[in-house]
């Protein structure tokens, strides 16, 4: 049984979608879906195990060996990814009934099929981790993209519908042009292994061909990823999407789609082609640099939370990206951690909103007034997963900035080091505009709501308190990603 | 006579950009998805296009063939297409919506209503 669990990872999501689909509504439909999201943690859990002890876990699909069949190939860094997407689904899943039941625009018999839609979203996300075919990776990709419009278009306000279209469009352009990439590719060598693909391309890599094919994967990766100026779709979807699907998303969708481009910049090209003959460091550093910045300041002028906290996730991409950038061990090392950690400020971040919503009914500043004190335990969980965005010690959020301004001074690159300081700031000013006014300012008279319902506060303090714990033990947070780093580098180990 | 010789990748470019170009220029929802059709379209001629082999027959095992085709391009381009209908449906599913929450598919309109409605 063990030795199937890479195939498991994915089936597992993919047979439970149809399966909740087909039941009435009710607790049932949600009882298999979580017992599906708790398997597939469980199976991330067992692989980052068995990764960590007996080293890189390869598994032919069906039995058809490499050149022929899909392998899929387990490594620390997808293992790592593996872990944090099965458990941020794990944890929506089971903030997501009273949402569901409540807060989505889907007439009751239609709900089971939120639970289909999320999980094969969930299954897309995995198959793109654990995959090591290229073309796979495409055809993973648009199983979670086509079930993310379809998430994102049930939320109440009309605008939802709009914010879907536009993903849809944007989407299919970023992954048209990673299949163009792709095809390029196999053109080129014949092969869609990963490994192989790494292994035939040095001989080829001199062509204008597989130029062409790194400049449209770069860009159809970019837009997916929502990198600044390609990150026009993110704001408005993460803003009227339902605040379970918006958790779920900005938690995972962008960290899956920063994978893939390490995945393909460090594995298939080489750092070598990538960063030495293509440069590419030099696009993606001031891009980085230009997203944290402008998206910081736009989130702060924002007076819907959730949009200010999406404009917020472009900035915190940015950093990612800057780690990246850096080509080195530490900067690496800040960007895979910075995945882990963002997954999990922001999750709590938007789940916290998501019990704001629940109550009162909308997110934005005017009407959170007061909000503090009728709901503590909320407004407590949106502090920390705040302090942790923010990067104050002891929380998550400080470990991966501490090690990207470690790996920005390696490369005696102060002023980016004094850049993510000052980005920093700005984060602690929009927080702090929504802490004053949920702690400082009266409730309305009128306001009867009390605090959320203990199904929507318990996964939403399950995060903040890892935020917490994961600022404390950095052994996974920090170094597993050392590992995964090196890994990519072709180092240490 | 290379150039003339390539003749379906020239087609693979120039509808690419047909596509690519009425994507962005229109503001009706339907014609924007029609123009992502076209886009995608023109990848399928792209992968199709590199399979074929110059003489090379279908590849079925009749004991005379030497040269032929390769199937791999096509069969990977069957699930692009499926994918590429798939985001149709769900793009025209989308614009039903918005017609009927709007009242109109023009993004100019739609986003008219939009500013009235954050201010």
């Amino acid at each position: 049984m063990t030795e199937h669990l890479p195939a498991l990872q994915v089936v597992v999501p993919l047979i439970a979608a149809p399966l909740c689909a087909l039941l009435r509504p009710g607790r049932a439909v949600w009882l298999l879906a979580m017992a599906a999201c708790a398997l597939c943690l469980l199976i991330a859990a067992l692989l980052l195990d068995r990764v960590l002890a007996q080293g890189v876990i390869s598994y032919a699909m069906g039995g058809w060996p490499a050149p022929w069949g899909i392998v899929y190939r387990v490594d620390a860094a997808n293992a790592y990814m593996l872990l944090i997407v099965a458990m941020i689904g794990a944890v929506v899943m089971a903030f997501a009934r009273p949402v569901v039941e409540q807060r989505v625009r889907l007439p009751v018999r239609k709900q089971p099929w939120f639970y289909a839609t999320y999980l094969l979203c969930l299954t897309g996300l995995l198959g793109m981790i654990i995959t090591g075919d290229a073309f796979n990776v495409f055809v993973f990709l648009e199983i979670s993209s086509l079930s993310s419009y379809a998430l994102i278009s049930i939320g109440r306000d009309r605008r939802a519908l709009t914010a879907a279209y536009q993903y849809l469009i944007m989407g299919t352009i970023g992954a048209t042009f990673i299949l163009i990439g792709i095809g390029f590719l196999y053109v080129m060598t014949g092969t869609l292994n990963m490994e192989d693909l790494a292994a035939r391309l040095p001989a080829v890599a001199d062509t204008r061909t597989i130029r062409t094919a790194f400049a449209f994967l770069t860009i159809g990766i970019s837009l997916k990823l929502a990198l600044f100026p390609l990150h026009l779709w993110l704001p408005n979807a993460y803003a009227y999407a339902p605040s379970a699907v918006t958790a779920f998303l900005a938690a995972t969708a962008t960290k899956v789609a920063i994978y893939v481009l390490l995945r393909f910049f460090f594995t298939i090209f080489g750092a070598q082609f990538s960063f030495g003959t293509m440069h590419l460091d030099a696009i993606l550093l001031p891009l980085a640099l230009a997203g944290i910045f402008s998206a910081s300041v736009v989130a702060i002028f924002q007076t819907n939370v959730k949009r200010m906290l999406a404009y917020s996730s472009v900035a915190q991409i940015g950093y990612m990206v800057l780690g990246i950038s850096l080509v080195s061990v530490t900067g690496l090392t800040a960007a895979i951690s910075h995945l882990f950690n963002h997954a999990l400020m922001k999750g709590t971040l938007f789940m916290a909103l998501g019990c704001v919503s629940f109550r009162i009914g909308a997110v934005s500043l005017d009407r959170m007034a007061g909000v503090g004190r009728t709901m503590p335990w909320t407004m407590g969980a949106f502090v920390i997963g705040g302090l942790s965005l923010i990067g104050v010690p002891l929380t998550a959020g400080f470990v991966s900035k501490w090690y990207l301004i470690l790996g920005a001074l390696e490369r005696g690159w102060w002023p980016v080091a004094l850049l993510v300081l000052f980005t920093s700031l700005l984060a602690v000013v929009y927080i702090w505009r929504v802490v004053e006014v949920a702690y400082f300012q009266p409730a309305p008279e009128d306001r009867t709501t009390g605090e959320a319902p203990l199904a929507l506060l318990a996964p939403t303090w399950t995060l903040a308190l890892a935020n917490l714990y994961f600022g404390i033990d950095t052994s996974l947070n920090a170094g597993v990603a050392r590992r995964a780093a090196e890994a990519l580098l072709g180092v240490g180990q | 006579m290379q150039i003339l010789g390539l003749y379906n990748y020239w087609i693979f470019i120039v509808l690419m950009m047909c596509g690519f170009y009425v994507v962005i220029s229109r503001g009706n929802l339907v014609k924007k998805l029609v123009g992502l059709n076209i886009f995608q379209t023109s990848v399928f001629i792209l992968y199709i296009s590199m399979g074929k082999i110059t003489g090379g027959t279908a590849p079925i095992l009749t004991g005379t063939a030497t040269v032929y085709s390769n199937p791999l391009p096509h069969v990977l381009i069957l699930t692009a297409i499926v994918v590429g209908i798939a985001t149709t449906a769900l793009g025209l599913a989308l614009v039903v919506r918005i017609n009927e929450a709007y009242g109109t598919i023009e993004e100019d309109e739609i986003h008219a209503q939009s500013e009235d409605e954050a201010l």
